[in-house]
């Protein structure tokens, strides 16, 4: 699998919000998008999921340009996970899998036997089976998280969008997300996904992309392009980026504010 | 072992559940028999059960018969035509609130949001104001019906807003406009003859249905068919257009055909009972209570509790007191204080 992202210009109606990215995406990689607020991440996300039109360039999945393909179409080669918000009606946690199904049905069936096992599945991969017969909207931020990975799974994407997930949710369920998001990138989706904390490129990206006013202020592997200049090009604050060795003979890498130095 | 006590608990559960729905389901299928039945025997003219299966009896195998014609004539000409009005007008006014609610996200809406009474209303206003006959009144409101939410959506479409806030709103513009036209035929029409019968059917009644009234089931069940057909896919639509679409769904096209469909229904089953209120915003509620808020089960159940409802209403509205009292009066003072008790309960299945 592979996704490529030519010279791609998009914004709403005649305004340009993006110019000129391109970016390159393959199986079991993961994509980190920073960037300040307002600097495009959103609307970036929306292009490649064809909720805005593309003014230039184009978006190419598999040598084919999904320019002019349907919702359903899409939706089987690209998954969405927004962010955990609350439904208007109290629907059952299988219920809101289930809909994951939405682009494999037709305009008159409804889930049978087989979309219920892969919903079933899908719930099972994320260790969440306690909740399946729950109600959506009175579980917790970090539960609800997890129910919409598992119905982006269900809907058999080869390519996972998420835009923040880790956002509203306490420390413990951030690493839980977050860990699933990489075991998912081991099992052969490509994940593209936003954050604010330059800690999520070192630690789950293989690739890290950043924005700034719409345009790429870098791209490539999160070591190299995450760096004390570039947060500080970004965010406009000064940081002390440090490694610290593992037992393997690797390296992680921390984010801390540089006046907790001085 | 723990594992094995956690599955028959699960089993347990689930035969539980399935029990508990096989329940559910007898109630909501047996209760419109139940209440069709029971609506012969209800009325100015007692018939007995026993009788009534003698008469539908005679008719079939046409064998002679020692009570009056009379009798007949009001089971054929005026029970089964009235009943059968009521329950598909109620069963429409449910679903297409239903469909509504889901597509607006808001369950609060009913199926008059884009003025489909009101346009409806100004049609029947009309027809009795130019003295048109009783099937040129009802095509009449009919096709009002229709122009107005045709309106609502060609107006929505200009507004640069969020789509759906301005479809509420054009629907509350053109609602206003189309109420303010009846007030104004009302006004101008004769006090004696015509102004009594536009307020009479705004209240909305099936004191007069007869036979021919019937032709107007057939465009609220062309109407209601493709709803229940794309039933599941309300679940989606209620998420919201962007998420929606990005699960696979063409919400443009869906919501066309469900304004389409609801206001077909709404405005044939407008056209022969004058304005009901309150059904199409109550019903979907008590069954949400019952079935749960997922479509798929929601817009069946909807529709059964819909039809009984308002037969249910109707038999009141015929023996409560020695006058018929108009339908509209009976289904808002019945809906305002149940509607209150959903509120205060805080479980009318939403959040």
């Amino acid at each position: 699998m592979k996704l490529e992202i030519k010279n791609m210009t998009c914004g709403y109606g005649h305004k340009k919000v993006i110019n000129n990215v391109s970016v390159c995406l393959q199986s079991g990689e993961i994509l980190c998008l920073l960037g300040p607020n307002g600097s495009g991440k959103t609307t970036f996300f929306k292009s490649i999921l064809g909720l805005l039109k593309v003014h230039e360039g184009a978006i190419v999945f598999q040598g084919e340009s999904i320019k002019g393909w349907s919702h359903s179409k899409i939706a089987k080669a690209i998954g969405y996970i927004p962010q955990a918000h609350n439904p208007p009606f109290p629907f059952s946690v299988l219920d809101v899998v289930l809909m994951g199904r939405t682009a494999h049905l037709g305009n008159f069936s409804t889930p049978g036997d087989q979309d219920v096992q892969i919903a079933v599945q899908a719930i099972e991969d994320l260790n969440i089976a306690y909740l399946q017969d729950r109600i959506y909207t009175e579980i917790s931020g970090g539960e609800r998280q997890l129910v919409l990975i598992a119905r982006a799974l269900t809907q058999q994407p080869q390519i996972l969008v998420m835009d923040e997930p880790t956002t509203g949710l306490d420390f413990g369920n951030q690493l839980l997300v977050l860990s699933h998001i990489k075991k998912l990138a081991r099992r052969g989706l490509a994940i593209i996904m936003s954050s604010h904390y330059p800690e999520h490129a070192f630690h789950y990206a293989t690739k890290a992309l950043l924005f700034k006013e719409g345009q790429v202020f870098a791209q490539g592997l999160p070591n190299e392009v995450v760096t004390e200049n570039s947060i500080k090009a970004l965010y406009g604050t000064n940081v002390k980026i440090i490694s610290i060795p593992t037992q393997n003979n690797k390296e992680v890498k921390v984010c801390i504010p540089r006046e907790q130095f001085d | 072992m723990t594992i094995k006590t956690h599955m028959t608990q699960q089993v347990k559960i689930q035969a539980v559940k399935t029990k508990k729905s096989y329940w559910k389901k007898l109630f909501l299928i047996s209760l419109p028999v139940f209440i069709f039945l029971f609506s012969f025997f209800i009325g100015r003219y007692p018939i007995y059960p026993l009788q009534l299966i003698q008469i539908i009896g005679a008719r079939i195998f046409h064998y002679t018969h020692p009570w009056p014609e009379i009798m007949n004539t009001i089971v054929f000409n005026i029970r089964i035509p009235r009943i059968i009005a009521a329950m598909m007008v109620g069963s429409s006014l449910a679903v297409a609130g239903a469909s509504y609610q889901g597509m607006f996200k808001n369950p609060l809406v009913s199926p008059d949001i884009l003025g489909v009474s009101a346009g409806a209303g100004f049609g029947a206003a009309i027809g009795i104001f130019l003295s048109f006959n009783m099937i040129k009144i009802q095509f009449c409101a009919l096709c009002f019906g229709l122009i107005a939410v045709s309106c609502s959506c060609l107006i929505s479409s200009k507004i640069r807003h969020d789509p759906m806030l301005a479809l509420v709103l054009s629907g509350l513009i053109i609602g206003t406009l189309f109420t303010s036209a009846i007030s104004l035929i009302k006004y101008v029409a004769d006090p004696y003859d015509k102004l009594p019968a536009i307020t009479f059917w705004l209240m909305g009644s099936l004191g007069s249905i007869s036979k021919t009234d019937l032709y107007a089931i057939i465009p609220m069940i062309l109407g209601i068919i493709p709803i229940y057909l794309i039933r599941w896919r309300i679940n989606v639509l209620a998420l919201g257009d962007e998420e929606a679409n990005s699960l696979g769904l063409n919400t443009k096209k869906l919501k066309l055909v469900i304004i389409f469909c609801s206001t077909l229904v709404t405005a044939a089953a407008v056209s022969i009972s004058g304005m009901i209120g309150w059904v199409g915003l109550m019903v979907p509620h008590l069954a949400r209570m019952i079935v749960g808020p997922n479509y798929k089960i929601l817009i069946p159940a909807s529709s059964l509790i819909g039809g009984c409802y308002l037969l249910f209403v109707d038999d009141l509205a015929r023996v409560i007191a020695p006058i018929e009292i108009p339908l509209g009066i009976l289904t808002s003072s019945i809906g305002a204080p149940f509607f209150l008790y959903l509120l205060l309960r805080n479980r009318g299945g939403w959040r």
